[in-house]
């Protein structure tokens, strides 16, 4: 096993450890924390695959400035009391059954698929992963869209600003 | 590592997120699941990218096939903040009204 390998599988279970428990734990905070785990996990699959600026994005919008917000809220709200509603038991079970079942199809349709049953993921060739020749392509291909995300940006920002207004 | 794996990691990390939203009260979590699920979503983009470019850097060593992936990573993740101040927002403003986090108080909204 080379050490690439031993730091994907390192990093998978990783994530989906930490992304179970989020779903465990009973304190908000907790599952706040927990999904920050999941960021830095598939952060290192970003490097892993040589995405170098995506796994910086990754860490400082998600993990840096959406979890701060979660974080933010959660402690405006006072939710770090363990007083929670419950779902009872079979809502529970229901919920975890259904979605066992869509993964078992979906990992079999994916084992049977043979279209993509020899294709490997690069790691080692090729840079399209940093940061200059995906600006490149972002400000000559793909400048309207980045253009319209900063007025989505702002009309977000008014969006949230009137939204949380009193009255 | 063959694609099939990544396919694998991230229908794990989906289905979690889905669980997640059909199991969980708080409104918050059900928030984070989705936030989980784009992240799953993300990941196989990344891990396609890289296997397009791979098949295409055999016959052309300055390809630049599969950046087109990242940038919409990059989007998704540009729109995923947008829609989380937002939501974030909507959520201070219920929790103003009803003080709870509780998602069966959101069935109000019929009346």
């Amino acid at each position: 096993m080379s050490a690439i390998q031993i730091i994907f599988w390192f990093l998978s279970a990783l994530a989906i450890v930490s992304a179970l428990m989020v779903l465990i734990s009973k304190n908000p905070v907790h599952s706040v924390l927990w999904l920050i785990m999941v960021f830095f996990a598939i952060s290192g699959h970003y490097i892993l695959l040589n995405a170098q600026f995506l796994a910086i994005v990754n860490l400082i919008v998600y993990a840096g400035a959406i979890m701060v917000l979660f974080l933010f809220v959660i402690m405006l709200m006072n939710l770090n009391t363990e007083s929670e509603p419950q779902k009872n038991l079979w809502m529970k079970l229901a919920g975890a059954v259904s979605g066992g079942c869509l993964l078992m199809i979906l990992v079999s349709l994916v084992r049977q698929a043979t279209e993509i049953g020899n294709k490997v993921a690069e790691m080692k060739v090729g840079n399209i992963g940093l940061i200059g020749n995906l600006g490149k392509l972002l400000f000559s291909d793909y400048l309207v869209p980045f253009e319209i995300s900063s007025v989505l940006f702002l009309s977000a920002m008014v969006g949230a600003v009137v939204i949380g207004k009193k009255n | 590592m063959p694609i099939q794996y990544y396919i694998i990691l991230s229908l794990a990390l989906f289905c979690i997120g889905i669980v997640g939203v059909l199991v969980r009260r708080n409104v918050i979590i059900v928030f984070m699941c989705i936030e989980l699920m784009l992240n799953a979503v993300n990941l196989l983009l990344v891990a396609f990218s890289k296997m397009h470019h791979g098949v295409a850097y055999l016959s052309d060593k300055l390809t630049t096939t599969g950046t087109d992936a990242q940038l919409f990573v990059f989007f998704i993740m540009v729109v995923a903040a947008a829609e989380v101040s937002v939501g974030l927002a909507i959520i201070v403003m219920m929790y103003r009204n009803t003080h709870s986090v509780d998602v069966n108080f959101l069935n109000r909204l019929k009346n």
